[in-house]
């Protein structure tokens, strides 16, 4: 197809346009990371603005010296991989049974899952609930205080349903029970659907802080976020960092400590992501086609 | 009767399989919705929700006419208002950008930039708006001192706060709210496109008869979802990026509601509050429904 002189030109400011909103996108990370390999005094004198300056790794030492922070890390990643667990055996049992057109009272129960995507009791009601469980400032908050989101359960849902019924046909008619068929047969014609679903619940359990920030007391169950908040939000950990003399012999400010925690923390997702990346749109299209 | 027996016991595993889910949703979903009712109680933690007395719609009466009941209606509209007029436009766009590129290296790579904020936490996010914003070492005040300005105390000054905010969700969420988008332009008919172009239609003609008309329904879904969402979901990141100086145009209703009812502990009055949010939200979904279903025919429900 030939293209006329306005579609050529179109196209080019369109890559243009689109290169630069990518690069805008990408350009706080780039700051971050050189901010914090650079001195600190080059950072506060403005000699950052895109590649490391006097590289200087001496900010990354301060905060691995730093064992709050490896407590914080140690949770989120044992929140992430219990929560997660936790949260995949709640919403495959559930979604599976809701998937099975046969049985009774199935719109019912579906209806009550979705519902829960409308209505909410609000903040303070949810909080004293907490509290009258029993699980205030215990662990269990955020393996078990989020374990079903009802959208994620939608997906799950349309993938069970997605498996042909002559599969399970053959299988009960071999004496297989719902348990076994779905062990055998749905698990592994649905790994792109769990995948994703795992996926979605990890992210949130190693982002989530709000409820862990106001159900979490003691400092050593606190995830990563919330320790995140008071170190580069509030500032209230950078005492620990601000010793002027050793800052200026090795080179280090409460800057680039701040940047260097922010890379330490965001390289799991980072570094996972790319891989990742292509079951989030399938998930999310899903999802939005279903929902 | 019979067979409603054997049924049940034909399907007692798929039962056993649905008992977590439901007795969890009844926990952790319905069972709030019974403290609800503290929001018409005088409420002590020492007496319990079902002891305390009642004491109809004081504290209804007490935020209506408090000092902050204008201040978080206004901002929690007016803030709702910018997102919808900048926030919710901007994945479309993208979209329509990025639907236009052949190249597919070249489209991944500008998809796999853009989706990345989404999966960094707020926390992380606000602390870098912060930091970057810090008057005596943020880069962004670096700069503008380079090109001769004056320093800006970006976050104290409550008239930029709603600015930062909501471009602070742009760089967040474009990107990845724009794959919805992109999944509907994806399905609309190639066959309409060539009819067009037999007919002479340019590019432009195109994209304004053929991709906006196909993409309406979606964008309408999403408006609606959108609007249900706003008044209560974004409080989590005010309260990470909001401070005394800036209340004035930051603080919300649900923002309003976690000081009050987490930091001061008045239960009661903030879960009135709290339930006031729901209904304006509720309200709001509706009305956007109504609208959306007598303008465009699509519709939620």
């Amino acid at each position: 197809m030939k293209k006329s002189k306005g579609e050529l030109i179109f196209s080019i400011v369109n890559k243009l346009v689109l290169g630069i909103i990518a690069l805008v996108t990408l350009y706080p990370f780039v700051y971050v990371l050189s901010a914090s390999i650079s001195n600190g005094e080059a950072v506060a004198a403005g000699q950052v603005l895109l590649l490391p300056k006097n590289i200087n790794f001496s900010a990354y030492g301060k905060v691995m010296e730093f064992r709050g922070l490896w407590v914080a890390y140690g949770n989120t990643i044992f929140y992430a991989v219990v929560g997660t667990a936790t949260c995949m055996f709640f919403s495959v049992t559930g979604a599976y049974a809701l998937s099975k057109h046969r049985l009774m009272g199935r719109k019912f129960f579906t209806i009550m899952v979705t519902l829960t995507m409308w209505f909410k009791a609000g903040t303070v009601p949810e909080f004293l609930n907490f509290r009258s469980l029993g699980l205030y400032n215990t662990r269990a908050v955020p393996i078990i205080g989020f374990a079903i989101v009802a959208f994620n359960v939608i997906i799950l849902k349309t993938y069970f349903e997605s498996v042909p019924e002559s599969l399970e046909e053959s299988a009960s008619i071999d004496g297989a029970n719902d348990l076994r068929i779905l062990a055998s047969i749905y698990l592994p014609l649905s790994k792109a659907g769990l995948a994703t679903v795992a996926l979605f619940y990890a992210i949130s359990k190693w982002n989530g802080f709000f409820w862990s920030m106001i159900l979490l007391r003691d400092e050593n169950k606190v995830p990563l976020q919330v320790l995140l908040r008071k170190m580069i939000i509030e500032m209230n950990a950078t005492s620990e960092f601000s010793d002027a003399v050793e800052m200026a012999r090795l080179g280090y400010s409460v800057e680039t400590v701040v940047y260097a925690t922010i890379i330490i923390s965001i390289i799991p997702m980072v570094v996972v992501y790319p891989f990742v990346q292509k079951y989030f749109t399938k998930g999310t299209m899903v999802g939005a086609v279903k929902g | 009767m019979l067979k409603i027996k054997k049924n049940i016991y034909r399907d007692r595993y798929l039962y056993l399989l649905l008992a977590p889910m439901i007795i969890w949703v009844i926990l952790f979903k319905y069972k709030p919705l019974y403290g609800l009712q503290i929001a018409f109680k005088d409420y002590s933690l020492f007496k319990g929700i079902a002891e305390s007395p009642w004491v109809g719609l004081e504290h209804f009466k007490t935020f209506f006419t408090g000092p902050y009941f204008y201040r978080t209606i206004r901002n929690t509209f007016l803030l709702n208002l910018m997102i919808l007029a900048f926030g919710f436009p901007a994945p479309i766009l993208l979209a329509l950008l990025l639907n236009e590129i052949k190249n597919l290296k070249y489209k991944s790579f500008v998809q796999t930039a853009t989706y990345l904020p989404h999966f960094i936490s707020s926390v992380i996010v606000a602390g870098i708006v912060i930091n970057f914003l810090s008057p005596s070492t943020g880069v962004i005040n670096i700069i503008i001192e380079r090109l001769g300005f004056e320093r800006i105390y970006f976050l104290i000054k409550p008239e930029l706060f709603r600015g930062i905010f909501v471009g602070m969700g742009i760089w967040q969420e474009a990107g990845f709210k724009s794959i919805v988008f992109l999944a509907a332009l994806a399905g609309i008919d190639q066959q309409l496109y060539e009819a067009a172009r037999i007919d002479g239609a340019s590019r432009f003609k195109q994209a304004l008869h053929v991709t906006i008309p196909g993409l309406l329904p979606t964008i309408m879904i999403m408006f609606i979802i959108q609007i249900g969402n706003l008044v209560t979901l974004s409080f989590e990141k005010i309260i990470l990026l909001y401070n005394p100086a800036t209340y004035e145009t930051a603080d919300v209703l649900g923002s309003y509601v976690y000081r009050v009812g987490l930091v001061d502990a008045q239960y009661d009055l903030a879960a009135a509050v709290g339930l006031f949010e729901t209904l304006v939200a509720f309200v709001l979904v509706v009305g956007a429904n109504k609208l959306s279903k007598h303008l465009t025919k699509n519709s939620l429900w």
